[in-house]
């Protein structure tokens, strides 16, 4: 099923969100004239794409939650942004970095999944940029995103303040297209594999995949969907046409389908531990400090998902 | 038996609801004193720290599936038996996370619960003299993109109601009196009900185990009345006195009148 996004009929609509836009963008600027941003440091990773690539740590008031690799691509109608990052300073700071390449608008603002890294900057955005996110976006952020605002309030502190949830208005169910003129994106909604709402975005001009976390290099892999269904979602990511991907963590580009051999060993050794200790009665609390042991010398932040991983995928095997 | 529970429960959300804008007091032993007095009725609890443990990792790795163990240790030749019990995370909105009543023999139940925030975590043991002993723990959640809430909305619907029993069989020599432990799976999304659906703002409606019992033979061993802080697919490990009966059998009933059920022939000990 492929669909294909019509801009024409949302221009009524747009001219209103637009109206109220300009007074909603008027207030933001005035609140913060007095700080100038600087603009996010970026990458061209092939034509009219850029990215800046997030540092491999934890999100923190010191780091502005930018851990997560974020890009955007410029065609001749217009800029498709791909997340948004971990605060509302990012997501202007990589507003700031757009402006220093294009002025032409904003047109969509794509979140490949509900996690804080990647969407914590969509106040950044305003209308009429239109907001695109997978079929399960929605309900990811409008149940998880009162929490996540309470639970990195400790390292996020007040960056917080003007954290907004906005899910899309504009939802994926299998495939869609976005025309940027004289480039066409191709989006793609995937089972539950890293989280339960990943999306992939792909320029075919370029071949250059934005593959969102699933896709990790260096970051150890996080689980928060379902350890089976990213396998699966691995082999059939291999198949994509695409040259070079934007990992969600990691360097800003990485050669295709080279970059997802690392996370693919990780994830078969996690499951294969996971199975075993299944098997041999082991009780979750100390399979989960035994599961993928071997891979720790292979990524940064193991001790800080490894148990977590360890966990999400021994409870989802046990069902096998 | 089932029912007063199940009250305490919805008392308990309503409390903490209404008292969550006004600043709550930062002792947390008085939040602590607060549910204690709601859920047992005033009753006094006696240090139990020479009779009971309570076993969870320092950090909440998962915030949606925190393992968490429970042990009746009583002294060589303490006559008394274990009769029931609850556990309880202080700061989470419904903070009675579930009460378990036990069978003879029933020393051990390990299961797996939702952690919302910091908090402490405290088990209650009923023994077979009447009297309440309390210990506790605290817990740091962890931050990272956990979430205490269920993950696979799909996957959930098309497996609503399966059950899983496994038995842990111990290859040592032990006499087949000796204790065993098993482990009985539930697949339910047990939705807290403190979720907005997204189009309506109105809350997605409770929708948990509430129930969940299992017999050996004839012989009720463990009976869980659970609240809104189990983890999705409900999964609770227990030890046990083998009785010589050929079967278990277990029943769940949720919070929309479904009734779940399996048997299973008991396996030989090796």
């Amino acid at each position: 099923m492929r669909a294909h996004y019509e801009a024409v009929p949302l221009r009524s609509a747009a001219l209103i969100t637009l109206l109220v836009g300009l007074l909603l963008s008027r207030t933001a600027t005035l609140t913060h004239s007095q700080e100038v941003l600087k603009p996010l440091s970026i990458d061209q990773v092939g034509s009219g794409i850029y990215v800046h690539s997030g540092e491999i740590a934890l999100m923190s008031g010191a780091n502005d939650g930018a851990i997560a690799n974020v890009g955007f691509v410029v065609g001749a109608k217009g800029v498709a942004v791909i997340d948004t990052g971990g605060s509302v300073r990012e997501g202007r700071r990589l507003l700031s970095a757009i402006r220093q390449i294009t002025d032409e608008p904003v047109l969509y603002v794509i979140n490949t999944h509900a996690h804080p890294d990647h969407v914590f900057g969509n106040a950044a955005f305003l209308p009429p940029a239109v907001f695109v996110g997978s079929h399960n976006l929605p309900r990811q952020v409008m149940e998880r995103g009162p929490y996540y605002l309470k639970s990195f309030r400790p390292a996020m502190g007040s960056l917080l303040d003007e954290v907004r949830i906005l899910p899309p208005s504009v939802t994926v169910d299998d495939e869609l297209q976005l025309d940027l003129g004289d480039r066409m994106l191709t989006l793609r909604a995937w089972r539950a594999s890293h989280s339960d709402s990943d999306l992939t975005v792909f320029d075919e001009r370029t071949g250059i995949l934005f593959a969102g976390d699933l896709v990790f290099l260096r970051h150890i892999p996080v689980l928060d969907g379902s350890i089976r269904g990213w396998l699966k979602t691995i082999n059939e990511l291999a198949r994509l046409p695409a040259k070079s991907v934007v990992p969600g963590h990691g360097p800003p580009s990485a050669p295709w389908p080279a970059a997802l051999d690392p996370e693919k060993t990780y994830l078969e050794r996690l499951q294969s531990d996971c199975r075993d200790l299944i098997k041999r009665g082991v009780p979750i609390a100390a399979a989960s400090e035994l599961a993928a042991a071997s891979e720790k010398s292979h990524w940064d932040l193991f001790n800080e998902y490894n148990a977590r991983n360890a966990t999400a995928a021994f409870s989802e095997l046990e069902w096998e | 038996m089932c029912a007063r529970p199940v009250i305490v429960m919805a008392f308990a959300v309503a409390m903490s609801w209404s008292s969550a804008q006004p600043a709550l007091p930062a002792d947390s032993n008085d939040s602590w004193r607060e549910i204690a007095n709601n859920v047992f009725n005033g009753r006094p609890l006696a240090d139990g720290s020479q009779l009971i443990t309570l076993e969870m990792a320092e950090r909440a790795e998962d915030a949606a599936i925190v393992p968490v163990t429970m042990r009746a240790n009583l002294p060589a030749g303490d006559t008394r038996t274990l009769r029931s019990l609850t556990l309880v995370i202080d700061e989470n909105p419904s903070p009675v996370a579930a009460t378990f009543n036990v069978g003879p023999g029933v020393a051990m139940i390990s299961t797996r619960v939702r952690v919302n925030s910091n908090t402490k975590v405290h088990a209650v043991a009923e023994l077979s003299d009447a009297k309440l002993y309390e210990v506790d723990t605290y817990v740091k959640a962890s931050g990272g993109c956990s979430a205490p809430m269920a993950n696979n909305a799909e996957d959930a619907a098309a497996r609503l109601g399966q059950m899983r029993f496994r038995q842990f069989i111990k290859t040592t020599t032990a006499p087949a009196s000796a204790p065993r432990e098993a482990q009985i799976m539930i697949h339910h999304p047990n939705n807290s009900g403190l979720q907005r659906d997204q189009v309506s703002l109105l809350y997605i409606p409770l929708f948990i185990v509430r129930q969940l019992r299992v017999w050996q033979g004839d012989q009720l061993v463990l009976e869980m009345d659970g609240g809104i802080s189990i983890s999705e697919n409900p999964n609770i490990r227990f030890s046990y006195l083998p009785n010589g009966a050929s079967m278990f059998r277990a029943e769940a009933v949720d919070t929309e009148g479904h009734v779940f059920w399996g048997e299973w022939p008991v396996e030989p000990t090796m």
